[in-house]
């Protein structure tokens, strides 16, 4: 992370245009984009889903995938034109010059061989070191990277490793060679916030002791802040700006990057806390789990009307569960669920319509939560005809109202298609059907994590007016801080089916912590390019001062 | 020689079918419209020369007493007539008109295996979507139920079956869709598993639906093209074992014409050298080939939809 | 490791009752016939008398469950029973046909495995090329065609030239070239039937396969193409292939019955459908008991085997 203009260009890719098949025709993915890479610079490609940045990125090791082309531009690197030369010298240079660290580790290892045979094979077919050279190199890479037992952990075949060891894995197997530059394709995506840390942290320092050029790309500000000398955005495999890290934080300037920083800073007014009447939801002493195992124990929280209550908590944690116990897909062992102070059937199957009517649920993905062959009116109808009894012209009529109270449309969108709609808009659908309903409580699954981040805003924005228009109570499942803080009255923090912390959102944000909340609070990154390396230091301040 | 002259005449006949497969597709975009239209104009030369099959297929079967020249079961001549004016294909072993066969065949051989597979298929889809939906015991018992029944190959089952209820064309109908139907419901309930996962399901269930809107609004529409699918593959494979039963003569039974039968009564001629017992087995293969064109060009589609 | 042996031991302990059921239903769908079986058998014009005695000779004074666990434990020492049609014991009849049935079946598979798995690979790799089309559209035309239709063509291609007999005639005096040469109709048209079918579940497999995310891995770093299939697919794609090579011999299974007729062929399928037509039951239960205890093995060495070639099963935690 060093000013490293002064350094000699190691990559420069003009005017790409890349290509996708769709059917017989093709359709462009990257339409014209430039990028220079200096030696030991890292650059941030930064982009919402189909924005191109993959593609890019394997661009730039004169690679395609299947079904797609590179139609124009040049690139060059380190004096050799990529696009020019014959595939077998492209290959050459791949593994050992430019490296490739994929999304998934957990699918990108071949199952079938050991750790360190994988970290072997690029040393020894490109001819860079023999084999014991090798193996005794990846302990100490391994060792780098700060993998537990790196002597023996090598031995071990893929799926024997967990996620965030493997992630650190696959980033010591694209350094075996020593390679100029490394493609990093969204490396901490799929892993938990706590884990994420360390993987970052290994590969910043590994990339830095080894002066690696690096093209960082990901979905996430925050995260890019942490790891790249400059940033580059993109949409729509169009380039929207470029420039070094701190200018791009402080002062955007192109209004698409502009609204990107935006919806960090939308937060709802804080609302007193509720302490008197009954709650709409209480959870109570629940037990509950699959099979022999618990996978909440002894947990209880009560949501009010009016009122948001987040759950956070990391993957494994319960905060899906729960709310299985709570929509009775899931009875208990133990603890009852109370709503409005009368308890609730175990099994939603014995739950009168009108208990099923007063509890909505909201999820994830829109896509899989919207059945593909109902048309809107159907889609949004159906809980309205049952529970309400509507027919004809009134039902019509309501639908009209609840697609209006979604800001969609009536005449443009009632006889759609899921399919027909974008990811925002479907989502707003699934909060027309639970509104449909006239409920008095609402679960919101995960609601905005599959969606691009100014999609999100919207669709939080919305449920808070919705909320205080109809009184509804949320309980809000997330795993992302930036949410929580935005929308939630009340936070839950939930670890290993317990739970560890609730109270108030101002209490949650200031300490004294529990100590999980204290390592999940910090461990979210921030948009300050100060922010992980002073996270390290403060911890390791923290272990020096206990030890 | 003779097989350079094969190597001909197949050369000559896949040239043949491609330009049929060019023409039907360029008549059928020109009388259709919309969606249609634009998926006809998509179709490989394979499937709309398949479609052209079924077509004239559909239409021999439909029109066999106007089309065919004599009656199905008239003796008209001596035994094994050579092709001439009168009876273009010439007589069979009893001295019926082949051409006049092998219409009527069309019309029993096809029209068999068509309610065969419907009632396959009908069974086996909507068992498999109620298993799928229910789930529990009920989906074990079906599913080991079917297990079983499928871990006995196919053709020595129905052998079985046959030699015990007798071979009448209603027993052979019962015996072929109930071992048809344990596939068909196989299929069905992975792809109903698929779908039943789907939150818009749970939400369904959450919302006290029924299982029978469950499965007939929820499920059913989205399991459709596979589904659909599966019909063609299904008639192939029904068309096919009942030909092969017909053939090894428990099948379908004399004097009823069919082509599987036919092919086994002529067989004799082949070994003079006349191609005449090949043409029912050829009019068999023909309509499997142009179904399974067909079929593969959908699932090509479906599949290529999803991206 | 102890997982995995427990593992084989559940899926052989499955198979066999399994094979106990289909027993069972061989067995017991006789009882399923409306009315008397001996009465059946001999027709409306038998007098009691003759009906009686044949009931004794059949054991069918005797219940249903003790005449199975006869029937059973017999077919367990090879002992089958003896032939309505001819009361010659069943067993007499089936041994050399069996061995013929298996000869022809072995043949096919030796045809074809290796055939079919080139071509099926080859097809993957060269993914819509010329090759790939041409390769489908004729697997797609053979799977069409009925096993008759082939058998005839070829007769009328191969056996009119005089190139290879349209009868295949098996003696005890048949030397093993001798057979090879009289079989090799038959076991073409096994072979092209089947070879269609395993070509294009190959492909499946292998395409399946390249599409994983630790291919383009192996790719990325650089690999060579032949490196990429023979180190990274091809240990991957031994499951799926071993796979496919069971459920196709196990379609041989039912490919003879078709085959053994056209070219009247001394082996069991054509046995069984002589004993169907004549309604000659045990006959007709020995052999539809060897065919499915053929199809469940092959079935079940081929999920032992695809468990045995799983890196994460053979390795746990």
């Amino acid at each position: 992370m060093s000013e490293s203009s002064a350094k000699p260009v190691l990559l420069t890719m003009q005017d790409i245009h890349i290509d996708g098949r769709s059917g017989d025709t093709w359709s462009p993915i990257i339409k014209g984009v430039d990028l220079t890479l200096h030696r030991g610079e890292v650059i941030g490609l930064i982009g919402e889903s189909g924005a191109g940045k993959s593609t890019l990125g394997l661009a730039a090791m004169g690679f395609t995938r299947d079904g797609c082309r590179i139609s124009g531009g040049m690139i060059d690197f380190d004096g050799i034109d990529l696009l020019a030369i014959p595939e077998r010298e492209r290959r050459a240079l791949r593994g050992k010059r430019i490296a490739y660290v994929a999304q998934s580790a957990a699918a990108s290892f071949n199952p079938a061989h050991k750790l360190i045979d994988q970290y072997c094979e690029g040393p020894v077919q490109h001819g860079v070191m023999p084999r014991e050279k090798a193996e005794a190199d990846a302990v100490e890479l391994y060792r780098r990277m700060r993998l537990p037992n790196p002597e023996e952990i090598g031995f071990r075949y893929p799926h024997q490793v967990s996620g965030g060891q493997l992630q650190r894995a696959m980033t010591a197997m694209a350094m075996s060679c020593r390679p100029d530059l490394i493609i990093f394709d969204e490396p901490t995506t799929a892993l938990d916030v706590t884990t994420q840390i360390e993987v970052l942290s290994a590969i910043r320092d590994i990339v830095a002791q080894f002066d690696t050029a690096a093209i960082y790309i990901t979905h996430d500000l925050a995260v890019v802040a942490q790891m790249a000398d400059r940033i580059k955005v993109l949409l729509r495999g169009d380039e929207v700006e470029e420039s070094d890290t701190r200018s791009m934080l402080a002062a955007p300037k192109e209004d698409y990057t502009k609204s990107l920083w935006a919806v960090r800073s939308y937060a709802r007014p804080v609302q007193p806390p509720v302490t008197t009447g009954v709650p709409v939801v209480s959870v109570q002493n629940v037990t509950a789990g699959y099979g022999a195992a618990d996978v909440l124990k002894n947990i209880g929280f009560d949501i009010h009307a009016r009122r948001t209550v987040a759950v956070v908590g990391e993957s494994g944690s319960g905060k899906s569960t729960t709310a299985r116990v709570i929509t009775g897909l899931l009875p208990p062992r133990q603890g009852r669920i109370l709503f409005d102070g009368q308890p609730l059937p175990p099994d939603y199957r014995q739950r009168s319509r009108d208990q099923l009517r007063q509890a909505q649920m909201i999820y994830q993905m829109a896509d899989t939560a919207l059945n593909p062959k109902l048309r809107l009116r159907e889609l949004i109808g159906r809980p309205a005809e049952m529970y309400l009894g509507l027919k004809g012209k009134a039902l019509t009529e309501r639908i009209r109202d609840l697609l209006a109270l979604i800001e969609l449309e009536p005449e443009k969108y009632i006889d759609r298609l899921p399919s027909e709609l974008s990811g925002g808009q479907k989502q707003r659908i699934g909060i027309a059907r639970a509104l449909a309903a006239e409920p008095k409580f609402i679960i919101c699954d995960e609601v905005t994590s599959a969606l691009d981040q100014l999609v999100a805003e919207g669709i939080l924005k919305l449920l808070d007016r919705l909320q205080s228009e109809f009184n509804l109570a949320y309980m809000f499942i997330t795993h992302d801080l930036a949410t929580v803080k935005a929308i939630a009255d009340e936070v839950v923090v939930m670890q290993n089916g317990r739970v560890v912390e609730q109270g108030p959102k101002e209490e949650m944000f200031q300490p004294p912590h529990d100590p999980y909340t204290e390592l999940l609070l910090s461990s979210v990154p921030e948009m300050d390019p100060d922010w992980l390396t002073r996270l390290l230091a403060d911890r390791a301040a923290r272990r020096a001062g206990q030890g | 020689m003779s097989v350079l002259f094969t190597i001909f005449w197949i050369a000559v006949a896949v040239v043949a079918a491609m330009a049929l497969g060019w023409l039907f597709r360029w008549a059928a975009v020109a009388a259709s419209r919309g969606e249609a239209r634009r998926a006809l104009k998509t179709a490989p030369l394979a499937a709309s020369f398949g479609m052209l099959v079924i077509l004239i297929y559909v239409v021999v079967a439909l029109f066999a007493p106007l089309i065919a020249p004599y009656a199905e079961r008239e003796v008209v001549g001596a035994q094994f007539l050579p092709w001439d004016a009168t009876h273009p294909l010439g007589t069979d072993n009893l001295g019926r008109d082949m051409l006049s066969r092998l219409v009527y065949g069309a019309r029993n051989t096809v029209g068999i295996a068509f309610a065969t597979t419907a009632l396959a298929f009908f069974a086996g889809s909507f068992l498999g979507l109620l298993a799928a939906a229910v789930g529990g015991w009920l989906d074990q018992v079906l599913s080991r139920l079917v297990d079983i029944l499928m871990a006995i190959p196919a053709l020595i089952f129905s052998l079985l079956l046959l030699t015990i209820f007798g071979t009448s064309i209603v027993t052979l109908v019962l015996v072929i869709a109930t071992i048809d139907a344990t596939r068909v419901f196989r299929l069905a309930r992975s792809v109903a598993q698929n779908i039943v996962v789907m939150d818009y399901i749970e939400a369904a269930r959450l919302r006290g639906e029924g299982l029978i809107r469950l499965i007939f609004r929820e499920i059913l529409p989205n399991a459709l093209a596979p589904l659909v699918a599966e019909f063609g593959l299904r008639f192939c494979f029904v068309f096919l074992a009942i030909s092969a039963l017909s053939f090894l003569g428990v099948g379908i039974q004399p004097p009823t014409a069919d082509w599987g039968s036919m092919v086994r009564e002529n067989a004799t001629l082949i070994t003079f050298g006349d191609v005449t017992p090949l043409l029912p087995a050829g009019a068999i293969a023909l309509l499997t080939v142009a179904v399974n064109f067909v079929v593969d060009w959908q699932l090509h589609r479906a599949s290529g939809l999803k991206e | 490791m102890s997982d995995i042996w427990s593992m084989i031991a559940r899926r052989l302990l499955l198979g066999l009752l399994t094979l106990f059921v289909i027993s069972l239903i061989i067995f017991g769908a006789t009882e399923l016939l409306p009315g008397d079986l001996a009465q059946n058998i001999l027709g409306q014009s038998a007098t009691p008398e003759t009906v009686a005695a044949f009931r004794r000779e059949l054991g069918l004074d005797l219940p249903a469950h003790t005449r199975y666990v006869n029937w059973l434990l017999g077919a367990l020492q090879g002992d089958f029973g003896t032939s309505l049609a001819n009361k010659r014991p069943i067993a007499d009849l089936i041994a050399t046909r069996l061995s013929n049935t298996l000869f022809l079946a072995v043949y096919a598979a030796a045809l074809s495995v290796p055939l079919s798995l080139m071509l099926g690979i080859l097809a993957a790799l060269w993914r819509n090329s010329i090759f790939d089309r041409a390769a489908n559209a004729l697997a797609l035309t053979s799977i069409s065609f009925p096993e008759f239709f082939v058998a005839y063509i070829l007769i009328f291609v191969l056996a009119q030239s005089g190139l290879f007999p349209s009868m295949a005639r098996m003696d005890p005096t048949t030397t093993f070239s001798e057979a090879l040469y009289r079989t090799f109709l038959p076991a073409l048209t096994l072979t092209l039937v089947v070879t269609a079918h395993m070509m294009r579940m190959t492909r499946a497999a292998i395409i399946n396969l390249l599409a994983s995310p630790y291919i383009e891995m192996a790719r990325l770093k650089g690999m060579s193409p032949a490196r990429v299939i023979l180190k990274h697919a091809l240990p991957n794609a031994l499951a799926p292939i071993v796979t496919v090579v069971a459920l196709n011999l196990a379609y041989l299974i039912t490919g003879v019955v078709v085959v053994e007729v056209v070219f009247v062929y001394p082996g069991l399928g054509q046995l069984m459908v002589d004993s169907v037509a004549k309604r000659d039951f045990p006959v007709v239960q020995a052999v539809a008991l060897i065919f499915a205890a053929a199809y469940v093995l092959l079935n079940l060495t081929a999920d032992v085997l695809s468990t045995l070639s799983n890196p994460r099963l053979i390795h746990r935690k």
